[in-house]
């Protein structure tokens, strides 16, 4: 084998300059994919992680038909307080599940004393809400408090809200929800923090105490609008949601339907499409990566077949079989595609690299909200590149290379 | 003993509609060990009956023995090897590999086709480089060569393996007249010091003499039997 990649070297190095255009052109390829996986990769992982890790979490819960109407923040599709205590008792049992919060959605106007508006509000616990959504306290703007997300009595106002209503941090407000019977109530609350939004509507949400929304909505005990989860493996998501539909499952209402119904992320967002596109375009990139190095594979190795006909011939004459023939040719192939794809690599590794130590600032959300990206690519996915380079490579010598095996000797060597 | 047996041979090729026959009813023998010359003008159908002992083509009528082996029932690839087992061919434009040096060139039917270990290879390469003169060349490639030394070098490389026969067409077409009296008597001396049958095309007056055995073609046609040692051939 090696005398043969030997050979085929060689006879890369005799076209000099043909060889180094259409290996720039793979090398050009290969960087396109790893610069972009890189880019698009961690522009990924930051849209995710703010959009889970800040506001919907990993998984979310709810009882049958809630999603259904979840605009209208629906108060008589909540979970009862046992069901509650129920989910509890099977979450508690399932392995890689870092964390978990009720919250409690609802409808309600805010009031400055001069203005009113509506508001959706979110009532959590703050301590399970804060290790189940960790980058909610870093979207606190002005917080009251370090440790805690609020206290009782105190609520958090989405930016757009507070802005327009002139609102900061310390100042009271009234909120006054109808409790789902109809009747209306009302209470004072100290802001203790000012939420920058995000895309989408999720935007305009306040928090309060969980307590305080009981108390809000006249609830004789705590029923709950979801609960939010966090696995400890994003990685192995899709098996905690699989472990705990299976949980969830025998759980039935009276009607013998599913009590709940479980959602992952990508159900939960519009911006799984933007994630899809991402990996869409990602994969866009490697087909014209392959239409790249197959054209230019299959150029030169026509090209390479055509002008050598006579020397073929002659390796032919002296005995060399049509296999070994066709494997130099394949080698001169592979050759030039495994070069292309380790330069390749290697440079796109280093142009993500100093990204890296740049850092590469992108603006994402309504609030213009800046992201510095970490762009990096993982070791399979590198090989998977250069897998694919070596694959389209020998599939684009087998013609030129079967058409090499498959010339008569005798007609080869009157070739001019 | 024979070593090349022509039986009443023809070889003819379809261009559009017309055949020509390149061949035609020749019947010869060449003997193992005999330095032969297949003498005729372009055309005749001197290369293509070296082609026919070289396993490179297939009679159209008529049988061809090479070692005891009818070269028509070959497949290609039991033609390839019986090539690479027994015979060496030279070219009249040498057909050097133009990447490998000299010292690769004639490495290389035993590289390639034979698979020999290095151990094995090494000192039969450097044997024949000796023999053919060229030890001081081996680092040279192709291009940095005259066309006498390239013509030494495929010499060389013909003679590496060891084959029973060695097949040269034209050998001497493209050396001035020196060098390719030269390059004959080197091929004697290969035969001798070898023992190695040579046959080889030519339509060079100046080194026909140097054969022992000479078949001459015409239009495809043995003409007399062959001038040389011993009356081997008939039409």
């Amino acid at each position: 084998m090696f005398k043969i990649l030997r050979l085929a070297i060689k006879n890369l190095l005799r076209y000099k300059r043909r060889t180094m255009l259409t290996g720039l052109l793979i090398v050009v390829g290969v960087v396109a994919v790893i610069v972009f996986s890189g880019l698009s990769g961690s522009f990924k992982q930051a849209i995710v992680g703010q959009i889970t890790d800040s506001v919907l979490s990993h998984l979310q819960i709810h009882r049958k038909g809630y999603m259904a109407s979840i605009d209208n923040l629906p108060l008589d599709r909540m979970m009862p307080s046992k069901a509650f205590e129920k989910l509890e008792g099977l979450l508690a049992g399932v392995e890689g599940i870092e964390a978990y919060s009720p919250r409690i959605k609802f409808g309600a106007m805010l009031s400055n004393y001069t203005q009113t508006t509506n508001v959706r509000l979110n009532g959590i616990d703050p301590e399970k809400e804060r290790l189940t959504v960790p980058m909610l306290a870093s979207r606190i703007k002005d917080a009251a408090h370090d440790d805690v997300l609020l206290k009782p009595g105190e609520v958090l106002l989405p930016e757009i809200l507070a802005k327009g209503m002139d609102l900061k941090t310390g100042d009271t407000v009234v909120l006054v929800a109808n409790n789902k019977d109809g009747s209306v109530n009302g209470m004072t609350f100290m802001v203790a923090g000012i939420v920058e939004s995000l895309m989408g509507p999720s935007g305009r949400d306040g928090y309060l105490h969980i307590d305080d929304s009981v108390a809000l909505l006249r609830m004789e005990a705590a029923e709950v609008s979801e609960i939010a989860i966090r696995v400890r493996d994003f990685g192995s998501l899709k098996a905690a949601a699989e472990k705990l539909n299976g949980l969830t499952a025998p759980l039935t209402n009276k009607q013998g339907g599913p009590m709940f119904e479980l959602h992952t992320w990508e159900q939960l967002t519009p911006f799984y499409n933007i994630v899809r596109m991402i990996d869409i375009m990602t994969l866009g990139i490697r087909v014209i990566l392959i239409a790249v190095v197959l054209i230019s594979v299959l150029n030169v190795m026509m090209m390479s077949v055509y002008e050598r006909v006579r020397e073929i011939g002659t390796l032919a004459a002296m005995g060399t079989r049509p296999g070994r023939i066709m494997a130099l040719f394949v080698a001169e192939g592979i050759c030039l595609g495994l070069g292309g794809a380790l330069a390749g690599s290697a440079i796109g590794a280093g142009i993500l690299w100093i990204m890296n130590l740049t850092g590469v600032d992108v603006t994402f959300g309504g609030n213009n909200q800046v992201f510095t990206l970490a762009p990096s690519i993982s070791p399979t996915e590198v090989a998977l590149t250069c897998l694919i380079v070596l694959g389209v490579s020998v599939l684009a010598s087998l013609q030129p290379a079967a058409k090499a095996a498959g010339l008569e000797p005798v007609e080869a060597l009157r070739h001019v | 003993m024979n070593l090349v047996e022509f039986k009443n041979v023809s070889r003819s090729y379809q261009i559009g509609e017309v055949s020509v026959a390149a061949l035609q009813d020749v019947t010869l023998d060449i003997p193992q060990g005999a330095f032969t010359a297949l003498v005729g003008p372009s055309g005749s159908g001197k290369t293509t009956a070296l082609n026919l002992i070289g396993c490179l083509d297939k009679p159209s009528q008529g049988e061809v023995m090479v070692a005891g082996q009818a070269v028509s029932g070959m497949n290609r690839k039991q033609g390839a090897d019986f090539r690479g087992e027994k015979l060496g061919f030279v070219f009249q434009d040498f057909n050097l590999l133009p990447v490998l040096t000299v010292f690769e060139n004639i490495e290389y039917p035993l590289l390639m086709i034979r698979d020999m270990p290095k151990h094995l290879r090494h000192p039969l390469v450097e044997k024949v480089l000796a023999a053919v003169s060229m030890e001081n060349q081996a680092d040279k490639y192709p291009a940095q060569l005259s066309g006498g030394q390239k013509q030494r070098t495929a010499i060389a490389r013909a003679l590496v393996g060891n084959p029973l026969l060695v097949l040269a067409d034209e050998p001497t077409a493209n050396l001035d007249g020196a060098t390719a009296k030269t390059v004959v008597e080197l091929m004697k001396q290969m035969r001798d010091e070898f023992g190695t049958t040579f046959v080889f095309s030519t339509h060079d007056p100046r080194i026909m003499d140097q054969a022992e055995l000479t078949f001459h073609i015409l239009d495809g046609r043995l003409m007399d039997g062959p001038t040389g040692a011993k009356e081997v051939a008939h039409v």
